[in-house]
C-alpha cells in the first residue's frame, strides 16, 4: 500500500467507516496515520475527560461530525450528582473558534446549555444534525436559537432529556425557508406545543421521515400532520386519545392507511387503547414498536397489535405485557432481535409481571435474538441455561431481577450456573449486566468465557475480591467496568494497574475500596484520573484518624491523555 | 406472661390477618414512601419482586412461618435448621428497611435470620458485608441482654447501615453512618431498579393523568353505572355485594321492572313482544334483553361468560341492550379467550 500515492490511500479508507477500524487503521504507521487523520470526518470521543478539545482539533482538523459522551452510565440512576461534569460548552467554543466546518453533534450524558446551543447555532453554517440523548441543562430557548438559525437543519433529536419548557414559540422559530427537515423528535418536551407552527413545519418538509411528538399533541392534530406526511417512516405519536366514533379518528385512519413507509412506531404517552385499531393496516411493516412508554396499553390491545407485526425486529415493552404476551410475540414475531421488556409499576402495587417464563418462551420463538434488556421478578438457572441453548447469538445480554440478591426461586441456589451458561454459548457477547444472587463462581466464569465482553454492570454480587479479579484477568476486551454495592476492594483494584490503561472506565461504588487503596492506584498510574465522590461531609475524610482506611464511597476512574480535569466540582477529588 | 407466650399470642393475631394489614399498609404515601407489612414480609406497594411473594404466600403459610420465626432457640442464628432458613429466605429481601412495625419482635428476628442464613449460604462476605458486622453486635446484644425492644432499633440501625446515607432526601447530609438516625426514610435503594428517572417521571406523568379507577382489592364497594335502552336515567350497584351472577341478575330485575312495565304501557315498541316479569328474568339468557358489560379495555362484552371473580375485577359498566342490538356481540368464545390472555 505504501506504493499507492496519498490520494489512492485516502480514496481506499473513505470505505471504512467505523471508527474501531478507522483507529486501527492510524496505528498501522505514520504514514497511515497522518492520511488518516486528515480524512476521518466522523470523531467519537467515549469519555469526554480523555481528551480535550485543542487536541481534537489537532488530530482532525477536517472534522465534520462528532460524538461525545460526558456521565458515565451509573448517572442514568441518580448515582452521580448532577454538577459532577461533562459540560459541552468548552469543545464549542473550541470548535467555534477553529473554524472547522462542524455539521453533526452528537451527546449523551451531557450538559448542555442554552448558551452552548447558540453559539452551536451560530457558529457553524453548514450545521445539519443535532442529536442529544439523556442530556440537562437547557430550556425551549437554546432549542429556538438552533431552530431559527440553522438554516441547513436535518435533524434535531432530542432523546430522553431533561428540558426545561419554557412554553415559548421555539416551533415557530423554524423560518418559512426551513425545508431541509429530516428528522424531528421532541417527545420529551413536558410542555405545549404550538400545533399551527408544527403543522406548517410538517407541511413544508417533504423530506421529513422521523416525526416524534410530545405528549401535548392531540389525536385530531396528529390526522392532520400525518395527511401531509405520508412519507412518514419512524413516528412517535403523542397524545392518543379520542372518541373512536369522532371524524379526527376516521381522518387518522384514512391517514395511516397511506403511509405505506411507516417501519416504526413509538410513544402513546397517554392512550386510548381501542383506538390502536386504526394502525393495524400497516403494522405488517413495522420493524421497529416502542411502547415502553405506553402505561395505558396492555391486555387485549396490546396482543391483537403485537399479532400484526410480523415484520418486528425491534420491540421495547412495559412487563404488563405479562408471560402469556410474550409468548404471543415468540410465536408472532420471527424475525426479533432485539427485546427490552422494562417494569412498569415502579409506584405501587404488584402488578403483572414477566418471570423467567417469558424469556424462555422469546429465546425458543424468536431465533434472530442478539440483544435484551429484560426486568423481571425471578429467574432460574433452568431458564437462563435454556436461553442459552437457544440463543447462542446474545450480543447485550442484560438481566435485572428486581429484588437484589435474588436467588434462583425453584432451588434457592444462585444464580451462577445460569449466568455461566450464557457466557460460554454466546461468545459473541459484548455487553452483560448481572443480578440476583451471585457469588463469586460466576465471575469466574466470566473470566474464562466472555472473550468479546465489552461492559460489565455489576451490583450487589460476589463475595470476595477474587470475583473481580476474575473479570480483569480473563477479560481482554473489557472497556466499561462499573460495579455497586459489591464486597471488591483495595486488592482486586490495585493487582493490575495497568489493565486500567486498555479500559475505558471503572466505576465502583459502595464497595470497599478504601482512600489509602484510591491514592496508591492514582501514584501508580498517573495517566488515570482517579475520581473519589464524595457527597456527604467533605472534611469528614482527612480529618478521621483512619482516614486510609476510610471506605470510599463512589470511585470513578478512567484513562486519559490529559491530566486532571479543571472542571471539577468541590466534592469530587481528583487524586 | 413468659416471652414465649407472649409471643404466642402477638404472633396469632399477626398471622390471622396478614393479607388485610398488607393491604392497608400497601397505600403510598406522597412522596413514594412505601411501608412495610408488620410481619417483615416484602411490602406490597412498589417492590414488584417481593410483592408477589406476599400474595402467593396463605394464610396458613404465613402462620406457620411466622410461628417458627419467633422459636426461641439457643445457640447463634446460624445453627438453624436449613428448612427454617428456606422459608425465611423466601420471605425477607434482604435490603428492606422496616419502619416501626406494630410487632417489633417479628421483625428483627427475621431480619437476623435472614441475614444470618446468607453468612451460613455463603460462608463469606455479600454485598451488605458492613451489616453483616452491624449484625453481629446486634446479634449479641440481642440475645445476651434478651432485651426484645432493642434489636429493632439495632436491626434497622443496621440494615440502613448502607442506604441511610443514600435515601436522606437532600438538604441533610448523613454524617454517621453508624448512628441511630430514624428509620423513617423509605427502603428503596438509591438507584435500583436500574430506570433512568426520564422513564419513572414519564410512566408517573401518565398514571396521574389517566382517569382510570383503580379497583384496589379488597375495597369495600364497587359501584357501577347500569344503563338500560330506553330507559330515562341511569342506576348504580354496587357488584361487591354480590356473590355470583345470579344475585345480579336479580337485583337488576328488581331495579328496572319500573322500567319496562312503563314502557309496555306507553309506546307499546313496535315489533316486540310484550315484555313482562318472566322475560326480565331471562336477562342473562339472552332473550329480549341481553346484560353486557364495558371491560377495562373498553370492549363489550357479555355477561356471564367469565367466573364472578373475574368479571367483578374487569367490569366498569353495565348495559342492559335489547335483543336485537347485541347481535353484534361476539359473546362466548371472545370473553373466554380474552379471559385466557388475562390469566
Amino acid at each position: 500500500m505504501n506504493y499507492f500515492p496519498d490520494e489512492v490511500v485516502e480514496h481506499v479508507f473513505d470505505f471504512v467507516t467505523s471508527h474501531k477500524d478507522r483507529n486501527a487503521i492510524s496505528l498501522v504507521c505514520k504514514s497511515w496515520y497522518k492520511i488518516e487523520r486528515y480524512s476521518r470526518q466522523k470523531v467519537f470521543i467515549g469519555n469526554c475527560y480523555a481528551t480535550n478539545p485543542e487536541r481534537l482539533l489537532r488530530r482532525f482538523p477536517c472534522l465534520k461530525s462528532l460524538t461525545l459522551k460526558g456521565k458515565p452510565h451509573f448517572a442514568d440512576f441518580n448515582l452521580v450528582p448532577h454538577e459532577w461534569g461533562g459540560f459541552v460548552l468548552p469543545w464549542i467554543e473550541a470548535l467555534a473558534r477553529s473554524r472547522v466546518g462542524l455539521e453533526e453533534l452528537r451527546l449523551k450524558r451531557m450538559v448542555v446549555t442554552d448558551e452552548s446551543l447558540e453559539l452551536l447555532s451560530r457558529s457553524f453554517v453548514n450545521f445539519k444534525s443535532l442529536v442529544l440523548v439523556s442530556c440537562e441543562g437547557f430550556t425551549t430557548d437554546g432549542l429556538a436559537s438552533i431552530a431559527a438559525n440553522c438554516r441547513h437543519l436535518r435533524d434535531l433529536d432530542l432523546q430522553e432529556n431533561e428540558i426545561d419548557d419554557h412554553r415559548g414559540q421555539w416551533l415557530s422559530c423554524f423560518p418559512d425557508t426551513c425545508t431541509t427537515l429530516v428528522t424531528l423528535n421532541f417527545a420529551c418536551l413536558e410542555g405545549e406545543t404550538n400545533l399551527v407552527a408544527l403543522e406548517r413545519l410538517v407541511a413544508r418538509s417533504p423530506n421529513l421521515k422521523s416525526l416524534k411528538l410530545n405528549r401535548a399533541v392531540p389525536l385530531d392534530a396528529l390526522a392532520r400532520l400525518m395527511s401531509c406526511a405520508p412519507q412518514m417512516v419512524d413516528l412517535g405519536v403523542g397524545s392518543y386519545e379520542n372518541d373512536p366514533d369522532s371524524e379526527s379518528y376516521l381522518k387518522l385512519q384514512a391517514a395511516i392507511k397511506k403511509c405505506t413507509l411507516l417501519r416504526s412506531l413509538s410513544g402513546f404517552l397517554e392512550a386510548a387503547p381501542h383506538c390502536l385499531s386504526a394502525f393495524h393496516p400497516i403494522c405488517h411493516n413495522l420493524t421497529s414498536l416502542n411502547l415502553s412508554y405506553a402505561a395505558e396499553i396492555h391486555g387485549s390491545h396490546l396482543i391483537k397489535l403485537i399479532q400484526h407485526c410480523k415484520k418486528l425486529q425491534r420491540l421495547w415493552i412495559l412487563d404488563s405485557i405479562g408471560d402469556k404476551g410474550l409468548e404471543v410475540v415468540a410465536s408472532t414475531c420471527k424475525e426479533l432481535q432485539e427485546l427490552r421488556v422494562f417494569p412498569s409499576d415502579l409506584l405501587g402495587g404488584g402488578n403483572t409481571a414477566v418471570t423467567e417464563e417469558g424469556l424462555v418462551a422469546i429465546s425458543a420463538g424468536c431465533p434472530k435474538l442478539h440483544s435484551i434488556l429484560y426486568f423481571c421478578q425471578q429467574m432460574t438457572n433452568a431458564a437462563l441455561v435454556t436461553v442459552a441453548k437457544n440463543c447462542p447469538n446474545f450480543i447485550r445480554f442484560r438481566l435485572c431481577i428486581l429484588e437484589p440478591n435474588k436467588p434462583d426461586h425453584v432451588t434457592s441456589q444462585p444464580l451462577d450456573e445460569g449466568f455461566g451458561a450464557i457466557v460460554k454459548a454466546c461468545k459473541s457477547l459484548r455487553r452483560l449486566s448481572l443480578s440476583g444472587l451471585l457469588t463469586d463462581q460466576v465471575f469466574l466464569y466470566i473470566g474464562m468465557y466472555a472473550n468479546q465482553l465489552e461492559m460489565l454492570s455489576i451490583a450487589f454480587a460476589g463475595d470476595t475480591d477474587k470475583g473481580m479479579l476474575y473479570v480483569l484477568n480473563g477479560c481482554k476486551k473489557m472497556k466499561k467496568l462499573e460495579i455497586r454495592d459489591s464486597p471488591f476492594g483495595d486488592t482486586a483494584l490495585l493487582a493490575d494497574v495497568s489493565k486500567y490503561e486498555t479500559m475505558r472506565s471503572l466505576w465502583m461504588s459502595s464497595c470497599e475500596v478504601t482512600l489509602s487503596g484510591c491514592k496508591g492506584l492514582a501514584e501508580k498510574a498517573p495517566w488515570l484520573n482517579v475520581e473519589i465522590i464524595n457527597e456527604t461531609d467533605n472534611n469528614r475524610m482527612e480529618e478521621n484518624g483512619h482516614e486510609g482506611r476510610q471506605k470510599v464511597d463512589k470511585l470513578y476512574l478512567y484513562r486519559t491523555v490529559v491530566g486532571t480535569r479543571m472542571d471539577a466540582p468541590p466534592f469530587v477529588w481528583i487524586l | 406472661m413468659s416471652p414465649e407466650e407472649e409471643l404466642q399470642s402477638n404472633v396469632s393475631v399477626a398471622s390471622s390477618s396478614p393479607t388485610s394489614n398488607c393491604i392497608s399498609r400497601g397505600t403510598t404515601l406522597g412522596g413514594g414512601l412505601k411501608e412495610h407489612n408488620y410481619l417483615g414480609l416484602s411490602d406490597c406497594s412498589s417492590s414488584v419482586g417481593s410483592s408477589t411473594l406476599s400474595t402467593g404466600l396463605t394464610e396458613d403459610d404465613k402462620a406457620s412461618i411466622s410461628l417458627k420465626a419467633t422459636e426461641l432457640t439457643l445457640g447463634l442464628p446460624g445453627s438453624r435448621s436449613p428448612a427454617r432458613d428456606t422459608d425465611l429466605n423466601l420471605m425477607t429481601p434482604p435490603v428492606k428497611l422496616d419502619e416501626k412495625p406494630f410487632f417489633p419482635l417479628l421483625p428483627s428476628k427475621d431480619e437476623i435470620c435472614s441475614s444470618s442464613q446468607k453468612i451460613n449460604a455463603s460462608g463469606n462476605k455479600r454485598g451488605f458485608s458492613d451489616t453483616m458486622d452491624q449484625f453481629a453486635e446486634a446479634k449479641s446484644s440481642v440475645y445476651t441482654g434478651k432485651n426484645w425492644m432493642f434489636p429493632e432499633a439495632a436491626a434497622t440501625k443496621s440494615v440502613t447501615k448502607k442506604d441511610v446515607p443514600q435515601t436522606i432526601p437532600k438538604g441533610q447530609s448523613s454524617t454517621t453512618n453508624n448512628s441511630s438516625s430514624p428509620p423513617a426514610a423509605k427502603a428503596q435503594i438509591v438507584g435500583w431498579p436500574p430506570v433512568r428517572s426520564y422513564r419513572k417521571n414519564t410512566l408517573a406523568t401518565t398514571c396521574k393523568n389517566s382517569d382510570e379507577v383503580d379497583g384496589r382489592p379488597g375495597s369495600g364497594v364497587l359501584f357501577v353505572k347500569v344503563s338500560m335502552d330506553g330507559a330515562p336515567y341511569l342506576r348504580k350497584v354496587d357488584l361487591r355485594s354480590y356473590t355470583n351472577y345470579g344475585e345480579l341478575s336479580s337485583a337488576l330485575e328488581k331495579m328496572f321492572t319500573t322500567f319496562t312495565l312503563g314502557q309496555c304501557g306507553s309506546n307499546g315498541a313496535a315489533g316486540k313482544d310484550m315484555l313482562s316479569e318472566t322475560k326480565l328474568k331471562d336477562l342473562l339468557n339472552g332473550k329480549d334483553y341481553v346484560l353486557t358489560y364495558e371491560d377495562k379495555d373498553g370492549d363489550w362484552m357479555l355477561v356471564g361468560d367469565v367466573p364472578w371473580e373475574m368479571f367483578i375485577d374487569v367490569c366498569k359498566k353495565l348495559k342492559i341492550m335489547k335483543g336485537c342490538d347485541a347481535i353484534g356481540l361476539a359473546a362466548a368464545p371472545r370473553a373466554v379467550e380474552k379471559s385466557k390472555m388475562r390469566a
